[in-house]
């Protein structure tokens, strides 16, 4: 074990990996030599090549589409989308191609070597364009898997099985927690499955769920509910697609409640999906509606940042009136 | 020859491939070092308004700058960019349009709008995201925009104002066109010029932007300003082939590639550009070489990426350049502009200290222009958020004293 920030420990599995594949490659803009404005890449392209880590020019559809073929050639394709915001302009390629490549071929071909990392989330004062969660656009693409990690040892072990994976996946990095968030990580391989939610705390009286960095959030919530006699059960979801139905219908069958936060916009966000699902899995066991604390209809601000966020004491009040329903 | 492929077919026997590089764009240059014309070259007419306006300009810029940058060093502005280096290629292509012609511009292109006259306050009151800020608070620094000025607000995202940009100039084209005919009947009273640097002539929409202007013909001048570095990625590792000159060239668009740091060389090309867009209702590219002297943006440090003595090589100050030439011409004098800049520096700490004391936006300015009038459920979301405000006043110091 060691102690890693994130952005150690996403190096980590990068490093395990270009080791294990020969034909492995890094690329993405400024992630050569540079190791990416993050920094997520540092060293590698000493340790490998240029030829294998390698700066892009500056075209993210031209990412995403080399991606795909090399993807499909069978190495390994880590590209990095330098944010999530600038992750449009591949979308025809990631969600017209890497989505479908298996299922139009007949399995013919596939990228399922292929993993797409990207900073995504707000909290830094990035505004419009360095704040965005686009999980919702790609979760509505069958074909794709989505993973956000929570912190370093999550991260570690998420992306070294999402890499494993045998299909095309998005793996959102949380960039607020990037420095922010460390923990012992195991030096070694390890991986953690994709697909499935973790329960971080146990509690009888409500369920808290999130992912990424929201999970900072809401386990703030949980610690001033508990101060309240509030027993929460917090769950991170860690994968959007496919999501674990059976862990959190398992636990607000328990609690008979649920409080879902995420960044993104509230209408159309992956928490329409868990809610409209559960609320099916669970009807008649809720003992009040299930709550959603998420992002405003809006782009992501500048100057009235905190106001947009869903902060622990938007989270504090859902689970109020939840518990008063 | 010409034939339904719309390509030349000069019939040739031998088994030959033509190299990238073949096309080799020359690069204009007017003035020396020292300020003096090149033997060989021809000035432009240019009047001493123009020439002193275009000066003062890039003077502020620098200083501007060098403000700012220090200022976001104190945490006082969350971020900056500056165009150290590259004032004489943005700011003497601005001052050779019209104030109506439209710009769309990447980010680096603060010099533009200040020539257009966009003031020192307006520059601080974006910086500072407070509610004088046009913009209402919501991008980062730097993302400037002006309606009354012809500047179109910025957008993060690299490249998508280049096909924009021909879109709006075919619009400008449009009302000039003879319905009879299909003709342009006359000159075009206003084009658009659309910078982007040559990292983001990578993106797809710079294809689609170029493509789609030379096929429709739209007024457009495309300023693609080769800065030699995109973040920390050097030209080289971005693109093969001359530069972004000969693209416009493949793309079918008249094109020429200038001296960046050359105030008169960039001036004579957009007056040109500018005359061919409008009378001939066509697009034109022009390629500024200009090293970026300084770091991509306050969040990276080029020392990770370039030697010292890479930039030692490059030190070539546009500015100064400039200046010795009007001083040759007996417009200007040391012991003035030493007066003005002094001047300026003050005024910029005491607008700086101005724009830092105004309030925030308004809690209603999160709601409002995601819609031409909020749809219901930002009404609902917002009538929530000011009573949740309202319970927990401490939380919100922004917004909270101010709702009623
Ligand atoms: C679509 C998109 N991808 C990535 C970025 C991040 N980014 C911002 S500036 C920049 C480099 C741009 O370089 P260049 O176009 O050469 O202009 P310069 O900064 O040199 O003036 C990058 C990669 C972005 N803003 N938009």
């Amino acid at each position: 074990m060691a102690k890693m920030n994130m952005l150690h420990a996403i190096n980590s599995a990068l490093d395990i990996t270009m080791n294990e594949h020969p034909q492995a490659c890094i690329f993405g803009e400024d992630v050569g030599y540079f190791g990416g404005v993050f920094r997520a890449t540092s060293g590698l392209q000493e340790k490998y090549g240029k030829h294998r880590v390698f700066n892009t020019p500056l075209t993210e559809q031209g990412i995403l589409g080399f991606a795909n073929g090399l993807a499909a050639f069978g190495a390994p394709a880590l590209a990095e989308i330098q944010f999530a915001d600038y992750i449009f302009p591949a979308f025809d390629q990631i969600v017209n191609e890497s989505a479908k490549f298996r299922y139009r071929s007949g399995n013919e071909f596939n990228v399922g070597n292929l993993t797409v990392r990207t900073p995504y989330g707000g909290g830094i004062a990035g505004g419009l364009y360095h704040s965005q969660s686009p999980e919702a656009y790609f979760a509505h693409t069958p074909g794709l898997k989505i993973v956000v990690p929570r912190n370093p040892y999550q991260a570690k072990g998420l992306l070294r099985a999402s890499i494993k994976d045998d299909n095309p996946v998005i793996f959102f990095e949380p960039k607020r927690l990037y420095r922010a968030s460390t923990g012992e990580v195991p030096e070694d391989d390890y991986t953690i499955e994709l697909g499935k939610a973790e329960v971080v705390q146990e509690g009888t009286d409500i369920t808290l769920l999130a992912w990424g960095a929201q999970m900072e959030i809401v386990e703030n919530s949980a610690k001033q509910a508990h101060e309240q006699g509030i027993s929460c059960e917090v769950i991170d979801l860690r994968s959007i697609l496919p999501w674990d139905v059976e862990t959190i219908a398992k636990s607000v069958t328990k609690t008979g409640r649920l409080v879902i936060s995420h960044e993104a916009p509230i209408t159309n966000g992956f928490g329409a999906e868990i809610a409209a699902t559960i609320q099916q899995e669970c009807f008649l066991h809720l003992e009040s509606p299930i709550m959603r604390v998420c992002g405003l209809d809006t782009p992501y601000p500048l100057a009235l940042e905190k106001e947009y966020v869903p902060d622990a004491l938007k989270v504090m009040a859902a689970i109020k009136q939840s518990m008063d329903f | 020859m010409s034939n339904p492929n719309n390509v030349s077919l000069n019939i040739n026997h031998d088994l030959e491939f033509i190299d990238g590089h073949a096309l080799t764009i020359p690069t204009l240059s007017i003035l020396t070092e020292e300020g003096d014309i090149h033997p060989s070259a021809t000035a432009p007419t240019i009047s001493k308004h123009t020439a002193l306006k275009l000066y003062e300009t890039m003077r502020f810029i620098r200083l501007l700058d060098e403000r700012m940058q220090g200022a976001q060093r104190q945490g006082r502005v969350s971020f900056y960019m500056q165009c150290l280096g590259e004032e004489a290629a943005v700011t003497a292509s601005a001052a050779a349009l019209d104030q109506n012609d439209m710009i769309m511009a990447q980010y680096r292109e603060q010099a533009a709008l200040h020539y257009r006259g966009f003031t020192l306050d307006q520059f601080m009151n974006q910086m500072f995201s407070n509610e004088l800020d046009l913009g209402k608070g919501r991008q980062m620094p730097i993302h400037y925009g002006s309606k009354e000025l012809n500047y179109m607000t910025i957008s993060s995202p690299l490249g998508t104002q280049i096909p924009q940009a021909t879109g709006y100039a075919y619009g400008q084209k449009v009302k000039h066109i003879d319905a009879k005919t299909g003709e342009l009947a006359s000159t075009i009273d206003n084009v658009t010029i659309c910078y982007f640097g040559e990292g983001a002539a990578s993106e797809g929409d710079f294809h689609a932007g170029l493509n789609m202007a030379a096929v429709h013909k739209a007024p457009v001048i495309f300023f693609a300003r080769n800065n030699g570095y995109a973040i920390s990625t050097p030209a080289e590792e971005q693109f093969k082939g001359d530069g972004i000159a000969s693209r416009g060239v493949g793309y079918g668009i008249k094109t020429i590639r200038v001296d960046g740091s050359d105030a008169l060389a960039v001036f004579a090309a957009t007056q040109k550009a500018r005359e061919i867009a409008a009378t001939q209702g066509e697009p034109v590219l022009i390629e500024s070489i200009a090293y970026r002297l300084g770091a991509h943006s306050t969040s990276d440090d080029p020392s990770g990426y370039r030697s010292k003595d890479e930039e030692a090589n490059h030190k070539v100050c546009p500015i100064d350049k400039f200046k010795k030439w009007l001083i040759k011409q007996d417009w200007l004098n040391e012991e003035d502009d030493a007066k003005a800049k002094e001047a300026i520096r003050e005024d910029i700490l005491a607008a700086l200290k101005r724009a830092e004391k105004v309030q925030k936006p308004a809690l209603e300015e999160l709601i409002s222009d995601v819609y031409d009038t909020p749809i219901p459920s930002l009404t609902r979301q917002y009538n929530d958020l000011k009573a949740h405000i309202k319970q927990h006043p401490d939380a919100y110091p922004i917004t909270a004293g101010r709702i009623k």
